[in-house]
Formats: structure tokens, C-alpha cells, sequence
């Protein structure tokens, strides 16, 4: 436990000393809310007020950002350089490695959420969320789904070069489709087809659900089934994939 | 180690090494790249599994590897590999918290010589204070066999020399330590023992004197003639005064007259490149 809690501060210091991870998952998401929302906070999208509707949409943006994105390519770019194959050779044991790693994920996704309803409050006139507790489980649920999806992602990219290549070329397209920023409905027939798959759209469905109508997570049972199922295949893929080492030749 | 063996594929690049490393040993594993020097120190480490073969690394088979054997070994790897955002200090100090009886962080900077840049970030280092770092981290954990592989590679020969200065006092500290190295030199200076790998096999192995001594002992050159002769011999001492009697007697010089110990890069020249 005391390795774990060190190893997590560790890893916290990691994160925020890396400016290029701290801009594209911390400060990016919070970026977009100021910018869409100044742009477009006082319409309306799927009937309800622009603002909120962005809000709840970038919550989701936020946590597939830094729980998939940024942990994947974190690890591909830390793997490629030898240093999981270093840590793998001390004492530390590899399952208290991880576990600080994605802990340390959830962390930055729980400040930047903070900072996203402060700045959605204040800046873009959003609204509170109607239900914090269950919007908090959902956004947990969320990210740890995502995070096993990133850790499985790693095992498809072979270079640190081509880490966000491959990583950006799965979740902007995902973004777009699952709904973050515009109603799915509005979408072409083929970015709709992607969505009725992508765990995003099931994510930010749960979101609304919470921070708009307020529903009980009882309710939502369908998108917790499917996120979880998401996080079980990307934990198995992870499982037979993941690698400690650099793919040298 | 007893017959191990391994392959890539269905290329065998191990063919039943057989070798034994005592307590407070310096022993250095000596080869030509491709050689199978990293896939034996990667085995021994628990990094790698074999195909064949026995081995015990501190009583322990390093395939089962677990927290109570990584504490007690000490690894370089071949490449540097450490987060460029830390400092020295603190990757230095979170390494030694992985370990159950560290030794203290400063004291280990101040062994390896980058005490003056330990608030310095890793990405700001050079090469050789990397692989300083590199040790560093080795030696942190204050453990009781060290594992280096290629050490020095890439460093000037100043920085060499400093590097050789602590890992011989890595060895007054009663470590037991394997080192690979393609420089004959490194293995001359430091090593109690070599062996010397060729192709995956063990090709020669002893103290580097004995293995001087295995091996014709003493070249002596001249030129005649303006042609240059070299003899190689076991027995210098009759074969020079031979030479020179002969060279008095017809009145004539021994130009450009040497007389030269073999190094083990010659042993070593010889036995890689038998049969190759």
C-alpha cells in the first residue's frame, strides 16, 4: 500500500511535468468547453440549452482523452523507451505499477471534471448536474472502461512514433460520431452506425442521463452493460497483448 | 548455468552454455555483437525464458523471478530507459524505494560521479551520465549481484576509465558482478574470468592471463629485406636470441625490431573468428 501511494505521487509528478500530456488530456477538454460554448452556449441541442448539453458531451470528451488516450500513448512512448522493461526489473511488483498508473489517470480526470463544471458554472452559464453522485459513478465507470480499452490499445501500436497516429486515429473519428459535440441524430447514416457501437456514445448517453434528467442509474442498465462489457474485452485483449517491452528488432 | 539454450524463432541463437559465476566474482562475458551476450544476461535476469538448460542465479531460477530476487540483483540494460522529466535525484529516490534495504541515494550519486548534477532534469544529461545514472539505479537497491550490459559502450575514453573506477569499487564492496562487453580491454582490466562467446557457443573461458597463456604468448616483428616477419611464440626468449645471433653474425640490423605481449584482443580475434 505504501509502494502504491508512492508510486502513485510519482506518477502524478510524471504526468503534470509532461506538458504535451497535460495540454492534450487536461487542458484540451477545458479549451473546447470555453470555445464551443462561448460559440454556441446559447442554443439549443436536443432541446435542452447549448451550454449544458456541451458540458455533459465534454465530461465524456475528457475522460476517453486522458483514461484512453493519454494513458495509451503514456505507455507506448514509456514501453518503446525501455522504461517498463526497467521498472519490470525491480522489486516494484508490475500489478502496483499498473494499478498507480490508472489510478493516477483517474485522478487527472477527477480535477479536470472539478474544473469543467466550475468553468461550465461560471464561464458558459451551464447548468449544475441534476444528480452529482450518479453522474460521478458514470464518469468512474466511464474511465476505468476506457483505461482498459487504452491498455489494450497499446498492444496494436509498435512505435512511439506512431502511438498517437494510431491513438488519435481511433478517438477523434469516435468523438465525432459518439455524439460530444452535436446531437447523434444530426449525423450521417454511417457516422450513426459507429455510434450505436461506440462505447463513447454509451458513456455520454449515461452522462446526460445523469447530469441532465437527473435519471436514476437503475435506469440505465443497457449502457452500464455495454461499457462494462467494453472494459471486460479491452481487459482481455490487454491481458493477451500487453507488453513490457520495446518491440526492437 | 548448464546447457542452456534458446531460440528466436526456429534460428537457435543459444547452443548449452555451460557457465558458473562465484560469490564476489568479476566475470565478463566477452563477444562480438550477435553473439547471444544480451539473450544470456536477459535470461539470467529473468527477462527472457529459455528453451533448455538449467540455471540458478542466487539460488533462485530466474524464471521464477519474484520481488525477493529482483531486490537482491542489480540491473543495466543496454539502453538507457528512464522518465526525462525527473531529476536525478528523484528517480534515483523513487528506485530506491522499490527496494526492501536501499542504499542512500546521495551516496550512490556521489559513487558514480553525478553528485554535481543531481537537481538537473534526465533529458538534460549526456550519454555517458546517463549510463552513470543507469548504474546508479543498478545500485541503489544495494544489491548482491549486478548485471551490466555493455556498460561503457559509446563512451570516450575518459569516461571509460572513470566508469572501470567504480565498478571496482562496486567489487571492493564485495558485489559479484557480470558484465558484458565487446571491448577486451574492459574485460583485461576488470575481470577475474572471461568467457568468450561466438555464435551462441562458449568458445574459451578462464582468467584472462590463463587464457593469454592458452594461446601463443608473444609476437615478435621485424621487417627483412624491407618484408615484414612475424613469429609467434611460446618461447620468446630462445627465439630472440636466436634471431639476434644470427642477425650479429651476418652483421646486418633486425629493422624496426618489436616485441610484443599478446593482448586478449588477439586471443579473442583468434578464437571468434576459428571456424566463423
Amino acid at each position: 500500500m505504501k509502494l502504491f501511494g508512492r508510486e502513485l505521487l510519482a506518477q502524478q509528478r510524471l504526468f503534470w511535468r509532461s506538458r504535451e500530456a497535460a495540454f492534450f488530456t487536461f487542458a484540451l477538454p477545458i479549451v473546447f468547453l470555453l470555445l464551443l460554448g462561448s460559440v454556441y452556449g446559447d442554443d439549443e441541442i436536443d432541446g435542452i440549452r447549448g451550454s449544458t448539453f456541451l458540458l455533459a458531451g465534454l465530461l465524456g470528451y475528457g475522460v476517453v482523452a486522458t483514461a484512453f488516450a493519454g494513458l495509451a500513448i503514456t505507455l507506448v512512448v514509456r514501453r518503446e523507451s525501455g522504461v517498463l522493461k526497467r521498472v519490470r526489473g525491480t522489486p516494484l511488483p508490475t500489478s502496483v505499477y499498473l494499478a498507480a498508473v490508472i489510478a493516477s489517470t483517474l485522478v487527472v480526470v477527477a480535477l479536470e471534471v472539478v474544473v469543467q463544471l466550475l468553468v461550465g458554472r461560471y464561464v458558459i452559464d451551464a447548468d449544475w448536474p441534476a444528480s452529482p453522485g450518479a453522474l460521478a459513478l458514470a464518469l468512474f465507470l466511464g474511465s476505468v472502461t476506457f483505461a482498459s480499452l487504452g491498455l489494450a490499445v497499446t498492444g496494436l501500436v509498435r512505435s512511439a512514433e506512431g502511438s498517437s497516429a494510431v491513438v488519435n486515429a481511433i478517438y477523434l473519428p469516435l468523438t465525432f460520431a459518439s455524439g460530444v459535440f452535436f446531437s447523434v441524430d444530426s449525423l450521417p447514416g454511417f457516422l450513426q452506425a459507429i455510434a450505436t457501437v461506440s462505447p463513447l456514445t454509451y458513456l455520454l448517453d449515461l452522462v446526460r442521463a445523469e447530469f441532465i434528467a437527473g435519471r436514476d442509474l437503475a435506469d440505465s442498465g443497457t449502457e452500464i452493460a455495454v461499457l462494462a462489457g467494453w472494459g471486460l474485452a479491452g481487459l482481455l485483449v490487454a491481458l493477451r497483448w500487453f507488453r513490457w517491452e520495446p518491440r526492437e528488432a | 548455468m548448464h546447457d542452456l539454450r534458446k531460440s528466436y524463432g526456429d534460428r537457435e541463437v543459444l547452443h548449452g552454455l555451460d557457465l558458473a559465476v562465484e560469490t564476489g566474482e568479476v566475470f565478463a562475458l566477452l563477444g562480438p555483437n550477435g553473439a547471444g551476450k544480451t539473450t544470456t544476461v536477459e535470461i539470467l535476469e529473468g527477462y527472457r525464458r529459455r528453451d533448455g538448460g538449467d540455471v540458478c542465479v542466487l539460488g533462485t531460477d530466474p524464471e521464477q523471478a519474484d520481488a525477493d530476487f529482483r531486490a537482491r540483483i542489480g540491473i543495466v540494460l543496454q539502453s538507457s530507459a528512464v522518465y526525462p522529466t525527473l531529476t536525478v535525484e528523484e528517480i534515483v529516490a523513487l528506485f530506491a524505494g522499490y527496494y526492501p534495504a536501499p542504499r542512500d541515494p546521495d551516496e550512490v550519486l556521489v559513487l558514480v560521479g553525478l553528485e554535481d548534477k543531481c537537481r538537473a532534469r534526465v533529458r538534460t544529461l549526456s550519454g555517458g551520465q546517463l549510463r552513470r545514472l543507469d548504474l546508479a539505479l543498478a545500485l541503489v537497491g544495494d544489491p548482491e549481484l549486478i548485471f551490466l550490459d555493455e556498460p561503457t559502450t559509446g563512451f570516450d575514453p575518459a569516461a571509460r576509465r572513470q566508469a572501470w573506477n567504480t565498478l571496482r569499487g562496486m567489487r571492493e564492496l564485495g558485489k559479484t558482478i557480470l558484465l558484458t562487453t565487446h571491448y577486451m580491454e574492459e574485460a583485461e582490466t576488470l575481470a577475474d574470468r572471461v568467457a568468450i562467446l561466438r555464435n551462441g557457443r562458449i568458445v574459451a573461458t578462464g582468467p584472462p592471463r590463463a587464457l593469454l597463456a592458452e594461446h601463443v604468448a608473444v609476437e615478435i616483428r621485424f621487417r627483412r629485406d624491407g618484408e615484414e616477419v612475424v613469429i609467434d611464440t611460446d618461447e620468446p626468449t630462445r627465439v630472440l636470441h636466436e634471431l639476434t645471433a644470427e642477425a650479429l653474425a651476418a652483421g646486418v640490423e633486425l629493422e624496426a625490431l618489436e616485441v610484443q605481449r599478446r593482448s586478449l584482443e588477439d586471443v579473442y580475434l583468434e578464437v571468434t573468428r576459428e571456424g566463423a
